[in-house]
C-alpha cells in the first residue's frame, strides 16, 4: 500500500538551516547535511529545502548545499525558494534535487510550470501556494493566493482552488498548500482548505502550515485528505521526533513507511 | 567496469551518487562501444518511454543494449530503464520498445492519483537481489505507467497500487526495478549493493572481452 509521507521542511539561509516562526524571527538550527542525515535516520520520507536567501551569491551556496546533501542522503529532496526560470530548475536538479518547488514565480509567470514540466517531467514540478482565508465569518469559505509572504504579503486576487486546478492543468505534479492563517500557530492545518483542493485535483496534495502536535498531522491526512504532511518547527526543536509521529499515525491506521534500522 | 548509460535521464546524477556510495566501479558512458566493453550495465531513467527509446536509438544504444543482454552481461534497468525493456508502451500512443521481456507498459487506471508518488511496500521473491531486505520493505516510486505482463516467472517483486504490478523483474542477466533505488534510503542502497555484488560475481565467471 502506498504510504503517506512525513516531510520535514528546512529553511536555509546562506548555507545554514533556520526556522522562522510565522516566517519571521529566524533562528539558527543547524547544518543542512547533518540535519538531513538525522532526519533520514529518524524516518523522514522526503526532505524539502527552502532557500530564503536573497542574493545570488548565497544562491550558489544553496547549489553546494544540495550537492552535499545528495551525496549523503538517499531520499527524495525538493528545493524551493528563488527558482524563477527553467535554468534555475536545471541547476538544482543537476545538483541532486529530485523536485523543485515554485511559488511566486509561478504566479507571475504560469508558463514556467508548463515549461518545467515539459523539460523535466511533471514529477519534478511542485507547486507551492500560500493561501489566506478571505471570507467573513459565517460566509462560505474562500481563500486567496498570496505572494511575497515573508515580510510583505501581496494578494494576487487568485482563488486558491481555481489556482490549484490551473497549475495541475499546466503540469504541476504535486501541490504544497500552505495556510497563512495556520502557519506558525501550532494550532493545526487548515483542513477545510486541504480537503477542498484535494477533492478537485488528481495529483498529491501536501499539507503545510500549522502543525503543533501529531494529532494535527492525523487530521490533515484524514479530514484534509492530504497525501503528505510538511512540518518544520515541531521536528526542528525536538518537540516530537519524526519516528514518534509516524508511530502515532501508524497506530491510528495511517499507512506509514517503517523506519529502517541502521544496518 | 559498470557502465551507467547517459542519455540525458533526469535521475542519472542521483543514480551515479548512489552507486558511488555503494562503491560500485562505475563509469558514465555515452558511447555504445563503452557499453559493449562493460562488465555490467545500468540504464537509469525518468520520463517517457517514447522519448527514452528515441534517445537510445539516436545514440545507437538500443543495439548495444540488445547485444550485451544477449551475451549475458549483467544489466540493471531503473524506472523507465525497466519500462523500455518491454515489448511495447501505450504512453503517448502505442509504440515499440526493446522487446527484451514480455509485456506492455500501461497507464494506471483513472480514479487513482497519477503519478503514484511515494513509498510503497514490495513483496519480493527472496532472491539474492533482496539479501538483507525484509519482505514488504518500502521503496520510493514515481510513475504513471507500469509493466503489464502475463509471465509471472518474470516478476521478482510486486506492489499494489490500484492493482498488483511488477515492482521488480529478473530473468537471466536482466534485473530491473520500477522504483528508484537511488532514492529509497537504506533498502535502495542495499539493493544496489546486492546487484553490484552479483554483477561482479557473474563478471568473474564469464569470459573476458
Amino acid at each position: 500500500m502506498l504510504t503517506r509521507r512525513i516531510i520535514p521542511c528546512l529553511d536555509v539561509k546562506a548555507g545554514r538551516v533556520v526556522k522562522g516562526i510565522s516566517f519571521l524571527n529566524h533562528r539558527d538550527a543547524g547544518d543542512p547535511v547533518q540535519l538531513a542525515a538525522f532526519y533520514n535516520e529518524s524516518g523522514a520520507d522526503e526532505l524539502v529545502f527552502y532557500d530564503i536567501t536573497a542574493s545570488s551569491d548565497e544562491r550558489n551556496i544553496m547549489v553546494e548545499v544540495v550537492e552535499n546533501v545528495a551525496r549523503q542522503v538517499f531520499i527524495p529532496l525538493t528545493v524551493g525558494g528563488g527558482i524563477r526560470t527553467v535554468d534555475d530548475m536545471y541547476r538544482m536538479l543537476r545538483a541532486g534535487a529530485d523536485k523543485v518547488s515554485i511559488n511566486t514565480a509561478a504566479v507571475l509567470n504560469p508558463q514556467l510550470i508548463e515549461d518545467g514540466a515539459k523539460r523535466f517531467g511533471s514529477q519534478c514540478i511542485v507547486l507551492s501556494m500560500d493561501a489566506r482565508r478571505i471570507n467573513e465569518p459565517g460566509q462560505p469559505s474562500q481563500w486567496n493566493v498570496f505572494t511575497h509572504t515573508g515580510r510583505d504579503p501581496r494578494p494576487t486576487g487568485l482563488d486558491a482552488i481555481e489556482w490549484a486546478k490551473r497549475v495541475v492543468d499546466l503540469g504541476a505534479g504535486e501541490l504544497v498548500i500552505n495556510s497563512m492563517d495556520a502557519d506558525g500557530t501550532g494550532a493545526g492545518y487548515d483542513n477545510e482548505l486541504l480537503a477542498a483542493i484535494s477533492a478537485q485535483v488528481g495529483v498529491p496534495v501536501i499539507a503545510s502550515g500549522g502543525a503543533g502536535k501529531p494529532e494535527h498531522l492525523l487530521a490533515a491526512l484524514h479530514e484534509g485528505q492530504a497525501d503528505a504532511v510538511l512540518a518544520a518547527s515541531i521536528f526542528h526543536f525536538g518537540t516530537y521526533t519524526v519516528e514518534a509521529v509516524k508511530e502515532y499515525l501508524a497506530n491510528q491506521g495511517i499507512p506509514m513507511r517503517r523506519t529502517p534500522r541502521p544496518l | 567496469m559498470i557502465a551507467v548509460i547517459n542519455y540525458g535521464a533526469g535521475n542519472l546524477p542521483n543514480a551515479v551518487r548512489a552507486l558511488e556510495y555503494v562503491q560500485a566501479p562505475i563509469e558514465v558512458v555515452t558511447d555504445p562501444a563503452a557499453v559493449l566493453a562493460a562488465d555490467a550495465v545500468v540504464l537509469p531513467g525518468v520520463g517517457a518511454t517514447a522519448d527514452t527509446m528515441r534517445s537510445l536509438r539516436e545514440m545507437g544504444m538500443d543495439a548495444a543494449i540488445r547485444a550485451v543482454i544477449a551475451r549475458g552481461t549483467p544489466f540493471l534497468g531503473i524506472c523507465v530503464g525497466m519500462q523500455v525493456l518491454a515489448e511495447q508502451s501505450e504512453e503517448f500512443g502505442l509504440h515499440e520498445c526493446l522487446g527484451l521481456v514480455p509485456g506492455t507498459i500501461r497507464r494506471f487506471d483513472q480514479g487513482l492519483k497519477v503519478p503514484q508518488i511515494g513509498w510503497n511496500s514490495v513483496q519480493h521473491d527472496g532472491s539474492a537481489l533482496w539479501d538483507g531486505i525484509p519482505n514488504g520493505a518500502e521503496f520510493y516510486f514515481v510513475h504513471s505507467y507500469y509493466l503489464a505482463t502475463n509471465d509471472p516467472t518474470l516478476v521478482a517483486g510486486h506492489t499494489e497500487y490500484g492493482l498488483n504490478f511488477p515492482a521488480a523483474i529478473a530473468r537471466d542477466n536482466i534485473t530491473a526495478v520500477q522504483f528508484h533505488p537511488e532514492k529509497s534510503g537504506q533498502w535502495g542502497l542495499k539493493l544496489l549493493g546486492n546487484w553490484v555484488q552479483g554483477a561482479v560475481v557473474r563478471g568473474q565467471g564469464s569470459a573476458q572481452h
